[in-house]
């Protein structure tokens, strides 16, 4: 039988304001334990929350992103939920009025392990909460740290779309993009600024109903919620091949066995007891009011691609892996401002400038190469100041030092040679001390004639143009011919 | 029984302002004067919880210190008053007469406390009151029994029981207390002082600890209507700290008062009122002979109708428990408060620390509210309460625009005596005059009206529109007026 | 019509409140008979009526992005009934891990 699996995501996002939801604390990762709190975040008798109006405009941006709607009318609710790091034993968070609802957003193009045709994932909505503190267990006690109580969470939480394993990769890594692109969230899942739950459940193909679904919590990694869906499909199939029973289940990933485990068999009778909070009026997020936040929408990553392939005339693959974090498009975009070749540039950062921030552990912000001094290296090129080779070079030493290519070359004397005399004396030299190759080549082997030039580089430590330097060793042999 | 009311050392906040003025009096004096009656007569009262005779006397030094220099911060600069003890005052306990909140030290003023430091107002003890604001009598103290000056017998009324006692006792010469449903109305009107309850979003809630966030204000309780003015003149206005508090009103109450009265007032009377059966013949008569009094100076009666009363304690119960069950779940023994030792579970945090520290009281109204948010009963009852609230808001909408204030009762009875009624359901249906007010956001007003035959205090209640404080003092101070010429 | 058929254990657990099998049965009783008053509610047309969560008609009360004072942790670990670490709030182990 053929099974298809359904899979639908909850996502938390932290917004990264300078301060948290309902009060004037910093939202600072990293922080000394208990230090970014005040009588508001830690829940102390007789104390009110105030709404960010960063947060509000970050959620409505990253809604108006997802193609979201946004209503008029939003209020916030009390959820209740008992938990040590939960300050006031109940969230403020958004239960029927959320701030954004039916969005979707593209999946398309290389996923983790396979090709994606196009298309969209539902999204329900996007609502605005408090984060929690964070506990950490210690056998016999557990100690709260309530620095991240209160930090602007967004939860998206999509429709029940996706199918496959590459297909929550893709919407999480679109998620994690438009985040970034909108500015609205650093999205760091180690971090915990990013965290994922997935609902999965399989049934036969032609079913028309959902099966017993399983929640998955845990998450740290977008790689890891790849691996943990491939494992439930598998594990339901299975289940379902020997009409095993399905209960409702939360289950937790196991990271070293990269297996699913049972958390919670049933959950216990959740009752929430949602009202409206009190303590919060209203917002009415006006037509302008939207207007004037959709104006400082950024592209959406979807549409930069699609601009990169058509206007600059990219290969689709291209233009993905250069979309992929906005930091990078940027670059790119700045590189190909100073009349660059676009494919030229996208060569570049693809094969070099990636690979070098990889090896050095830095994010395209902390590269040590500014877009224009990669531009002036391709000027140099194009101008044949230098060859490709040398080329490489510079690139290294601009990688190592941060100085423009100009000055390199210059300091370094790497100066395409392009005197023929001073040419003529590497052929010389080449010829003198290669009388095998020289032979063969006037036997008449033509392919003699490319080691020589290589031997001309080589002797002019890669300085010579490769064009002249093949003319001059042709006239030079001719003469000895 | 004792008869234990007075006069407060320089007899209100006005009069100690022109003693201070003339030099006639110190903050010194003030304070060394309250601490004085405090001890004579507070361990039969039994008002304060505590109260910190050497920190109100440093800052009384400091006032005197700069009064002396002409730096006064206002004409009120060394004027202690005394505190409720859900409201917080920075380094102080703030324990809301409950077990549960034992070790707590307040870690931050609320903006009303601010507010009136920032005037030279000495904070000046904890006054007692029913755990967590919920209760009438102010039988639902962990901590001790208030007793009525004016009886001791009695109860001083609730929650903001303590207050209203220290005020009328003299041990205080003005007080803060907070209203949920009455309970500064009702205990003022029991001891036989004047309290005001602001319209909702007038004061800043921030600092008070929430019972039912969308009905509590904190609010005055005086010797004087003028006092009553005067405080709300200091604690009112918008504040970024509370998202509930209305922008953009000035408060000049006080010299609103001056010379006014109350030719033309419209004074409506609500028919339900006075339908109610349980309402006490010597209080009714009290409220006809404010009546009489306010028609003979010139103010005109008109009857209005109020048809949704009778749903008002239902509503009351609906939303202010729902709301309370959710306010107080934060008291959990975690991050502040009394723990329950040898907890070996954080579950037993929570069931052990909870079940110890709050009372029976608070535990039916946490039960009750938990009960109406429930999943399946939240239409029934939680959402049909607020659409119930609607029309309750709309019918005093539609009586205030026949009517400038409304005059009545403020509870069916005086006070009654010390452990009378132990039945919740009937405790509840005595707020039936003073709920309705809070659940539409109203002001209003009790202010002194005699006694009983039996030598308790009457109070009668004003109650305004939104934001028409000002109508109900001039009402109040007219009955205040009329009585001191009784008294003559 | 009658809505309130309460099961006061069920709701104090909701509550995380522990009662004596005493409280209990006390409590069944006080709060049916509070409901049971309660419930005229059930009697009022409420057709159409929008509810009112506020007793102001105030929105968009929003505060602006700027950080303000912190609180010293010696105060906070100081109201604390248990601290772990020097740095945490410390309560017994929590059951069943995460949220």
């Amino acid at each position: 039988m053929e099974y298809e699996a359904i899979i639908g995501l909850e996502v938390h996002v932290q917004a990264n304001t300078a301060t948290k939801m309902f009060c004037a604390c910093p939202n600072n990762f990293g922080s000394e334990p208990n230090t970014n709190v005040c009588p508001i975040c830690l829940g102390y008798p007789g104390v009110l929350p105030t709404p960010n109006r960063e947060a509000i405009n970050k959620t409505v941006l990253a809604g108006l992103m997802l193609n979201c709607e946004i209503p008029e009318f939003s209020k916030f609710d009390r959820k209740a939920y008992w938990y040590p790091d939960m300050p006031k034993n109940y969230q403020i968070t958004q239960y029927d009025l959320p701030f954004c609802i039916d969005g979707k957003v593209l999946v398309e193009g290389k996923a983790l392990t396979g090709e994606l045709e196009p298309k969209y994932i539902g999204i329900t909505r996007i609502h605005l909460e408090e984060d929690v503190g964070k506990s950490t267990h210690a056998g016999t006690y557990t100690g709260v740290d309530y620095n991240r109580a209160g930090v602007p969470l967004m939860e998206i939480v999509s429709e029940p779309d996706m199918r496959t394993a590459d297909e929550a990769w893709a919407y999480l890594t679109a998620l994690r993009q438009t985040m970034q692109y909108a500015g609205v969230g650093n999205c760091d899942m180690e971090k915990g600024q990013m965290r994922c739950d997935v609902n999965i459940s399989v049934r036969p193909v032609g079913q028309k109903e959902f099966n017993t679904k399983t929640e998955i919590k845990n998450l740290n990694s977008i790689k890891s919620v790849h691996a943990s869906i491939d494992y439930e499909i598998e594990r339901q199939i299975e289940m379902l091949e020997n009409n095993e029973e399905f209960k409702q289940q939360t289950r937790g990933w196991n990271e070293a066995s990269q297996e699913t485990y049972v958390m919670r068999e049933k959950e216990d009778a959740h009752d929430y007891r949602y009202f409206p909070e009190p303590d919060l009026m209203p917002v009415v997020l006006t037509a302008d009011k939207v207007a004037e936040i959709k104006e400082k929408m950024p592209e959406t990553p979807a549409a930069k691609r699609a601009r990169f392939v058509e206007e600059l005339g990219l290969p689709a693959y291209d233009a993905q892996v250069l979309c992929l974090e906005k930091a990078t498009a940027d670059w790119y975009e700045t590189a190909v401002a100073t009349g660059a070749d676009p494919k030229k540039v996208s060569n570049w950062i693809m094969t070099e400038l990636l690979r070098e921030l990889s090896d050095a552990g830095l994010s395209i912000n902390e590269c040590p190469i500014t877009p224009e001094n990669l531009g002036e290296l391709l000027g140099l090129i194009d101008k044949k100041v230098i060859n490709g080779r040398i080329a490489k070079e510079v690139f290294a030493e601009m990688f190592k030092t941060g100085d423009a290519p100009g000055k390199i070359v210059k300091d370094k004397g790497l100066e395409q040679v392009t005197d023929t005399s001073a040419i003529s004396e590497f052929v010389i030299q080449a010829i003198d001390n290669n009388e095998k190759a020289v032979g063969e080549y006037l036997a008449g082997k033509e392919t003699a004639l490319n080691f020589l030039v290589g031997q001309v580089m080589r002797f002019s430590r890669g300085k010579a143009n490769p064009n002249l330097a093949q003319e001059a060793l042709k006239e030079e042999l001719a003469k000895r011919g | 029984m004792a008869k234990l009311s007075a006069k407060p050392v320089a007899g209100s906040i006005a009069g100690a302002a022109v003693q201070l003025a003339t030099g006639d009096i110190t903050a010194v004096a003030l304070v060394e004067g309250i601490y004085s009656r405090y001890e004579e007569v507070d361990d039969e009262v039994k008002g304060y919880l505590q109260i910190n005779k050497e920190k109100a006397l440093v800052a009384a030094a400091e006032s005197d210190a700069r009064r002396a220099a002409g730096n006064t911060l206002s004409a009120y600069d060394g004027v202690p008053i005394a505190i409720k003890d859900n409201i917080s005052v920075d380094g102080e306990t703030c324990g809301c007469a409950s077990k549960l909140l034992e070790g707590y030290t307040a870690t931050y003023d609320a903006t009303v406390v601010q507010k009136l430091k920032a005037q030279g107002f000495i904070p000046m003890g904890r006054t007692n009151m029913d755990e967590f604001a919920m209760g009438s009598s102010t039988e639902n103290s962990a901590y001790q029994q208030t007793r009525n000056p004016a009886n001791t017998d009695h109860v001083p009324g609730g929650s903001s029981g303590g207050s209203a006692a220290v005020v009328a006792a003299g041990e205080a010469i003005a007080a803060l207390g907070s209203d949920t449903g009455g309970s500064i109305r009702q205990p003022a009107g029991f001891c036989g002082v004047v309290g005001l309850k602001p319209t909702y979003g007038r004061v800043s809630r921030f600092g008070l600890v929430a019972f039912a966030s969308s009905l509590d204000q904190i609010g005055p309780v005086t010797h004087t209507v003028e006092d009553a003015a005067i405080l709300l003149d200091m604690i009112a206005g918008k504040d970024q700290l509370d998202s509930t508090s209305i922008p953009d009103v000035e408060c000049n109450l006080a010299a609103s008062l001056k010379g006014a009265d109350v030719k033309g007032m419209k004074v409506g009377l609500p028919k339900e009122f006075f339908e109610i059966d349980v309402l006490n013949d010597e209080v009714k008569a009290k409220v006809e002979a404010v009546r009489d009094q306010l028609e003979a100076a010139g103010a005109e009666l008109v009857e209005v109708s109020l048809p949704n009363l009778e749903y008002a304690v239902s509503v009351y119960y609906v939303i202010a428990t729902a709301e309370a069950s959710s306010n107080l779940s934060r008291f959990d023994g975690i991050r502040y408060g009394a723990r329950v030792e040898k907890t070996k579970d954080v579950k037993d945090i929570y069931y052990l620390t909870r079940e110890a520290g709050f009372g029976d009281e608070v535990k039916r109204r946490i039960i009750l509210g938990t009960y109406v948010l429930s999943s399946g009963y939240y239409d029934a009852y939680y959402l049909r309460a607020q659409k119930a609230r609607t029309l309750i808001r709309q019918d005093f909408e539609a009586a205030f625009e026949q009517c400038d204030v409304i005059l009545g009762p403020i509870a069916p009875a005086p006070a009654f005596k010390l452990g009378e009624i132990s039945d919740p359901l009937q405790m509840y249906l005595s707020d039936i005059y003073t709920i309705s007010v809070n659940l539409a956001g109203n002001c209003a007003i009790s202010v002194p009206a005699g006694e009983t035959e039996s030598g308790l205090p009457v109070g009668v209640q004003f109650i305004g529109d939104s934001l028409q404080e000002e109508k109900i003092l001039k009402a109040a101070q007219f009955v205040e007026q009329q009585q001191a010429q009784q008294g003559d | 019509m009658s809505e309130s058929d309460i099961q006061v254990a069920h709701i104090a657990k909701l509550a995380r409140l522990q009662l004596t099998p005493e409280e209990e049965a006390e409590f069944q009783t006080e709060i049916e008979a509070i409901l049971s008053y309660v419930d005229k509610l059930q009697n009022l047309n409420v057709d159409g009526v929008e509810p009112t969560a506020h007793a102001t008609q105030i929105t968009n009360v929003i505060r602006d992005d700027v950080s303000g004072k912190t609180q010293d942790r010696e105060k906070t670990l100081a109201n604390a009934p248990d601290v772990a670490d020097e740095v945490l709030l410390k309560v017994p182990a929590v059951l069943g891990g995460a949220h």
